[in-house]
């Protein structure tokens, strides 16, 4: 894996063997307020870094900028939900969860305010290190009673949730993937329903339950592991709460081994939710668990930190073929 | 508030008394609501951020009819709604979960905006304490306030000198001075006074442009010698014996 530079902020990764779309967070918000005429965007100083420009653009009215304070970003949108608006926030989802954490879950959660928070730079989409890599952000979220947390794949996705958040009930936390997003799913096929995981593939050798951008990966390691022999589907878990445990346990019966895997830390996260779900089930299957390792990650370009800690498609192939001891190489 | 305090032989009496007078003020002079209606549209907005004075805020709510009176004794009870601290949800006429301080600004300048952009005519109060104040958030809240113009935003500030450690553990002082400095109009008050309290109320109808915050001088425990003389205890213990003379106090200085 050669060795890259930290992208300058701002700059956009590009999207490579795969068409991808600008903005779709941005896209999917004006949707929304064309629709419901309720929605005010709030940011706090990353409004260029977190899509909602063309937002603000459109409807000026509908617009704050609270400065570098997430804890009145957080606040404010509470307030805003009290007299009747569909307040959404855009920051990194690491000042969201550890600077704001009490905010979100007592002037948001607790009172079921319509705020939802839409969290930039999930995992490792960012080269700007343990400051800004939000990597335990599911997991913070997901123990507040009353938050709906979401971990999207795509720019459809993406898309998709900005354009139906007022629909969902109380407080939201949604990771926001900015800039080029790829387009994994089908705009003219797919759709997001909140709490469903979604099957592809039928292959039973290999089932994997992934969420957010790993399911992109997994999709393509499993294409690459068919040729080897191995087959293997995918279920995409984007909403970590509610959790479709129903699902998932009808899924992992169906195969015989399970992988899982989040760009995000193996704790607390979706590997946990699963373990969850299956000991309920009373389901015991051989798993694998891919994610970020338990430490602050460095700085660095994207795609070489993907590939270190092993969230690409290639690696998380190699991962599997090592697991199951069959040959990588056969897919080249 | 004694009544909700004698059955457990404790509470924040000292806060709450000490803002007697405020509350009596905001919600029989000032506040626009609706006595049948505690989630009218056109209503204002009271947001009070510290939780812990529930003790005065349920008073208020009896006293309009929002709960019934027969309830106060039943504060701080397993299962009552009448908590230690408020909780959004739980009683008519709460507007905000308040036990984690450095909320109830924020709130009130969300509020505040939002109320301005459906054209409303209404208002947002607030109340915040000078231990609060050592909450960054507030000082986060009082800049948007300001860059915002939240003009239709009043604040009240209790200093009453008092925190869970004992006296302000660490000095606030020149107070109004700072909420000068983020950009609010300040009217310096005695807190325990009605006529300075209605008189900061004709002021902050009259004020436009920015934010008001009215910072009220006092004394914890007010109204009652023998709590006045606790004045340094934030959560006052009262003995069983202590309430008889208590009520006989209260009743010779409304003689």
């Amino acid at each position: 894996m050669p060795k890259g530079q930290t992208l300058g902020m701002g700059e956009l990764e590009t999207v490579e063997n795969r068409p991808f779309e600008t903005a779709p967070f941005a896209k999917g918000a004006i949707a929304a307020n064309e629709k419901r005429d309720d929605i005010v965007v709030l940011t706090a100083d990353l409004g260029k870094y977190t899509d909602v420009y063309p937002f603000r653009d459109r409807f000026p009215d509908r617009f704050y900028n609270v400065g570098m304070a997430e804890q009145a970003l957080v606040t404010v949108a509470a307030g805003l939900s009290r007299t009747g608006w569909t307040a959404y926030c855009t920051t990194y989802g690491a000042f969201a969860t550890r600077r704001a954490h009490d905010f979100l879950a007592i002037a948001c959660a607790h009172g079921g305010a319509n705020v939802k928070m839409f969290a930039g730079n999930p995992g490792l989409t960012t080269g700007y290190g343990g400051t800004h890599q939000a990597i335990e952000d599911l997991a913070l979220m997901r123990a507040v009673p009353d938050m709906t947390v979401i971990d999207p794949c795509d720019a459809t996705e993406m898309r998709q949730i900005a354009e139906q958040a007022g629909e969902i009930d109380g407080t939201v936390y949604c990771r926001l993937l900015r800039g080029n997003v790829p387009v994994v799913f089908d705009p003219a096929t797919y759709k997001f329903e909140l709490g469903k995981a979604k099957r592809f593939g039928d292959g039973a050798d290999i089932g994997f339950i992934s969420t957010g951008f790993m399911t992109e990966r997994c999709l393509d390691a499993a294409r690459d592991l068919a040729r080897m022999g191995v087959k293997a589907s995918v279920l995409h878990c984007a909403t970590i709460k509610p959790f479709d445990r129903d699902g998932v346990a009808e899924f992992a019966a169906s195969v015989d081994k399970v992988v899982t895997a989040e760009n995000h830390v193996l704790i607390g996260g979706l590997t946990s939710v699963v373990l969850d779900a299956l000991q309920e089930a009373s389901i015991l299957k051989p798993m694998l668990k891919i994610g970020i390792p338990d430490r602050f990650i460095e700085c660095g370009s994207i795609p070489y930190l993907q590939n270190k800690y092993g969230l690409t498609a290639e690696r998380v192939r190699d991962s599997v073929a090592d697991w199951l001891g069959v040959r990588a190489e056969a897919a080249e | 508030m004694l009544v909700q305090a004698v059955g457990k032989g404790q509470g924040y009496l000292g806060q709450g008394l000490g803002l007697a007078e405020f509350f009596s003020v905001l919600y029989f002079h000032e506040l626009k609501y609706d006595p049948q209606d505690p989630h009218a549209k056109n209503r204002d907005r009271f947001y009070m951020s510290t939780g812990h004075y529930s003790i005065a805020l349920w008073a208020v709510l009896a006293e309009i009819g929002y709960i019934p009176k027969d309830m106060l004794p039943t504060y701080g009870a397993d299962e009552s709604p009448l908590e230690m601290s408020t909780i959004e949800g739980r009683v008519p006429g709460v507007e905000m979960t308040g036990g984690s301080l450095g909320h109830g600004l924020g709130i009130a300048v969300g509020a505040a905006l939002g109320l301005r952009l459906k054209g409303s005519q209404s208002r947002v109060f607030v109340e915040t304490s000078d231990g609060e104040l050592q909450e960054g958030s507030t000082w986060e809240a009082a800049t948007a306030a300001a860059a915002f113009k939240c003009d239709n935003l009043v604040a009240f500030l209790d200093c009453n000198g008092i925190q869970a450690d004992g006296m302000l553990v660490v000095p606030i002082e020149p107070v109004a001075d700072k909420w000068r400095a983020f950009g609010w109009d300040v009217f310096e008050i005695d807190g325990n006074s009605l006529e300075q309290l209605v008189g900061a109320m004709q002021w902050a109808r009259a004020t436009r442009g920015k934010p008001k915050m009215v910072v009220m001088r006092t004394k914890p425990g007010k109204g009652i010698a023998r709590l006045e003389a606790r004045e340094q205890a934030h959560f006052i213990r009262v003995d069983a014996d202590e309430w008889d003379l208590i009520s006989r106090e209260l009743e010779q200085e409304n003689a």
